[in-house]
């Protein structure tokens, strides 16, 4: 279980997250909706640890720890997954090893065995597979010249071999072709499990065909602004988000059905 | 001390019971030599090519050993870490050929030529003089000789004066060498031959504080060769080391030239490559220096013949309070050549790392093709790099460029690693290895680009723990 309360969050000064509430119980699926600008990737950034982001206030617990007393790293070994909007080149590194040394490391704070080189190739193979990766993807330097839809599909590919509890998505969907978008959604779907939770931020409704949230939220100036059900994307998708910011103009977090044009 | 009369006594002692010390020619050459490195003195930063690292201290510097070495036990080590090194480039080249989807179902992977060969042709030098007992030339192709500079000055002394190189070559340290140089390696290349293991050639300071070399490699036409200089960490203690490696590439001839300098942490290691391209001829210098106190590289090459290729290639590290210097000089001096530079530097703790890449385009070198990088990587916040081209060009019809980069590990890339469990300090270390392995991957030889791949992960904080997951 996840729960967010009162979340302040800034970046050089800029307040961007102000007081943001948000439960996820374990097993649902949650998306994030809102305007560019919002504070949605800074929300996923500050979750998964992002130290350019400073909490000015609030807390983050999940299943009883403090999750912003922790670095990355160990966030990551506890089971928190980002998937990345931008994904991150980094030369001169090959896919194989970076994916190894993630595996290994989330392995052996588990109190798993590591994967041998035998073992971690028949694995990572049979998951590139799943999402559709060429092998030769594992020797190249990650993500070093992968196109906009590869980048994601290797996102998918870390986080089915790490197996999170808790998964955030940021934006995983933008820069995607229709086929791209049901490849890595139904990666996503695959991992949908009782035992884990998923974040999933996007800016568009059509994600939302193909991973169906539990609850969709909407963020707005830092704040979650309305909550409900899977019908408030299809909402969104029909008006846009003028509404939600006409609203804010008034009184903040009241979005009442009303304010719609 | 190793003062500028220290060295002129030495001479003096020295130089009638040198090899060739019946040779007018090279008695002159030695007189001339320490008579200007006596005007010269050691270099200071007032000379131009010099800026970045002074000389001076040297006038006070003694030079002893503190603990010797057997030479025995470096040359067996750095051949076990060759065996391994082989080892490692022929097991990734076999699981290449298996994971390759082009291969066959069932068909057995091929292996390059050079890993199924031998280990290659071991001379060794030890306190600067062949050691015929610890070195394996092994066999060779016709028209082929390998062997020590003092025996070829008994044998064909007139072969080596055609490639022995001047008084006034080079800077101050190269003079010195000249004058005192008793040894080094002897390779000649008969018209198109071909060594195809790797000519190693081992430098050990064993017991005395100086060691002074001057290897001479002439490759007739077409000839193709891969010489790997070895400087191993040999005594401990304040020791110089001076060489003077002059290569000279006929007409379409290929030379591989790759250094390994690791010698140990308070040595002073002073050294000149020096190359002379005819027409098509391709040099490659790969310069991979990790060792030494303080390290200079002057290292140059003339294109002078028609559609040369140069490539000069290098990697450096240095932390604690060490000091890493290349100068780098390639002369265009002929049309349509070629010449690639790539330098990369890793500085840690208070060190400091230099590069000069001089590019010279004579106004006869129309359509040159001329590249340079040197990119930086500061470790700490007290290592200092400087990095400058020097680029004069007098033809019109060129393609120059060049670029140069100071900076740290990127920081989207560390929170990208670390989101995925990997922490800080391995973080750190896999991005730093990969900046520098951008380097190795140009040295074309497998086993070569392994030992220097091991060699480099020494060089890091728990480099052992990264070779297990490479």
């Amino acid at each position: 279980m996840l729960k967010i309360n009162n979340l302040h969050a800034a970046i050089d000064g800029k307040d961007i997250l102000k007081g943001l509430d948000l439960e996820v119980a374990d097993g649902e699926v949650h998306a994030i909706m809102g305007p560019n600008g919002s504070g949605k990737s800074t929300l996923a950034q500050v979750l998964a640890g992002r130290e350019t982001f400073t909490v000015t206030d609030g807390s983050v617990d999940w299943d009883g720890a403090d999750l912003l007393a922790l670095p990355a790293e160990e966030r990551a070994r506890a089971g928190l997954f980002l998937a990345f909007q931008y994904p991150v080149e980094i030369p001169g590194v090959s896919n194989a090893y970076f994916l190894k040394a993630a595996v290994n490391a989330v392995r052996r704070h588990r109190g798993l065995p590591e994967y041998d080189a035998m073992d971690f190739l028949s694995r990572v193979k049979a998951e590139m597979k799943a999402v559709g990766m060429k092998e030769e993807f594992l020797y190249r330097s990650v993500n070093e010249g992968f196109s906009g839809g590869e980048k994601k599909r290797n996102e998918v590919l870390q986080m089915a071999l790490l197996e999170p509890r808790l998964a955030v998505l940021d934006e995983t969907d933008s820069g995607l072709d229709i086929d791209a978008l049901k490849i890595v959604a139904e990666g996503v779907n695959r991992l949908r499990s009782p035992e884990r939770s998923m974040i999933v931020i996007t800016h568009y409704q059509r994600l939302l065909d193909y991973i169906v949230p539990d609850k969709v939220h909407v963020l707005s100036q830092g704040r979650i602004v309305r909550s409900g059900g899977r019908e408030l994307a299809l909402e969104l998708e029909e008006h846009g988000y003028g509404w939600i910011d006409a609203a804010q103009g008034g009184k903040a977090g009241g979005a009442s059905v009303g304010a719609r044009p | 001390m190793s003062a500028i009369d220290f060295w002129l006594g030495r001479h003096r002692d020295t130089a009638a019971g040198l090899p060739g010390a019946d040779l007018p020619w090279l008695v002159r050459l030695r007189e001339d030599a320490i008579d200007r490195f006596a005007d010269e003195g050691w270099p200071t930063t007032r000379r131009e090519n010099w800026r970045h690292t002074s000389l001076a201290f040297m006038a006070q510097q003694a030079l002893a050993v503190r603990e010797a070495v057997a030479p025995e036990t470096v040359v067996a080590a750095l051949r076990a870490r060759y065996q391994a090194a082989r080892g490692a480039a022929q097991d990734a080249a076999q699981q290449g050929a298996k994971s390759a989807p082009q291969s066959a179902p069932g068909s057995a992977p091929e292996l390059a030529p050079e890993l199924a060969h031998n280990d290659g042709h071991w001379v060794v030098f030890v306190d600067g003089h062949f050691a015929p007992a610890l070195s394996a030339i092994g066999g060779l192709p016709g028209g082929v000789r390998i062997g020590s500079l003092a025996d070829a000055l008994a044998q064909t002394p007139e072969k080596v004066e055609a490639a022995f190189g001047q008084a006034g070559d080079g800077e101050a340290p190269a003079a010195l060498n000249a004058a005192l140089a008793a040894d080094g390696a002897w390779i000649r290349l008969a018209r198109g031959s071909m060594v195809e293991a790797p000519i190693h050639l081992v430098f050990i300071a064993a017991t005395a504080a100086d060691q002074h070399l001057r290897n001479l490699v002439v490759a007739d036409a077409g000839a193709q060769a891969t010489i790997v200089e070895h400087y191993p960490a040999g005594a401990a203690g304040s020791t110089l080391t001076t060489a003077v490696t002059r290569v000279l590439a006929a007409q379409d001839s290929h030379v591989t030239h790759l250094k390994l300098q690791q010698e140990a942490p308070e040595a002073i290691h002073l050294a000149t490559i020096e190359a002379e391209q005819a027409r098509g001829a391709v040099f490659t210098s790969h310069s991979l220096s990790f060792g030494a106190r303080l390290a200079r590289n002057d290292i140059r090459t003339r294109l002078a013949g028609e559609g040369a290729e140069a490539l000069l290639n290098g990697l450096y590290h240095a932390d604690g309070r060490r000091h890493v210097d290349h100068h780098t000089r390639i002369d265009h001096a002929r049309p349509q050549g070629t010449s690639r530079e790539f330098y990369r530097g890793l500085l840690d703790g208070s060190a400091r790392g230099v590069f000069t890449g001089r590019i010279l385009v004579a106004q006869d070198a129309q359509r040159t093709d001329a590249m340079q990088r040197c990119d930086n990587l500061l470790l700490s916040r007290l290592a200092e790099a400087d990095a400058r081209p020097e680029l004069e060009i007098y033809a019109d019809d060129v393609k120059c460029a060049h670029g140069a980069t100071v900076g740290q590990l990127d920081e989207d890339a560390l929170f990208y690693l670390r989101s995925r469990g990997v922490d800080a300090v391995h973080a750190r270390q896999l991005l730093t290895y990969a900046f520098a392995a951008e380097v190795l991957e140009r040295i074309a030889h497998a086993p070569l680009r392994a030992l220097g791949r091991a060699a480099l992960l020494e060089r890091l904080p728990e480099g052992a723990r990264l070779e297990e997951l490479l």
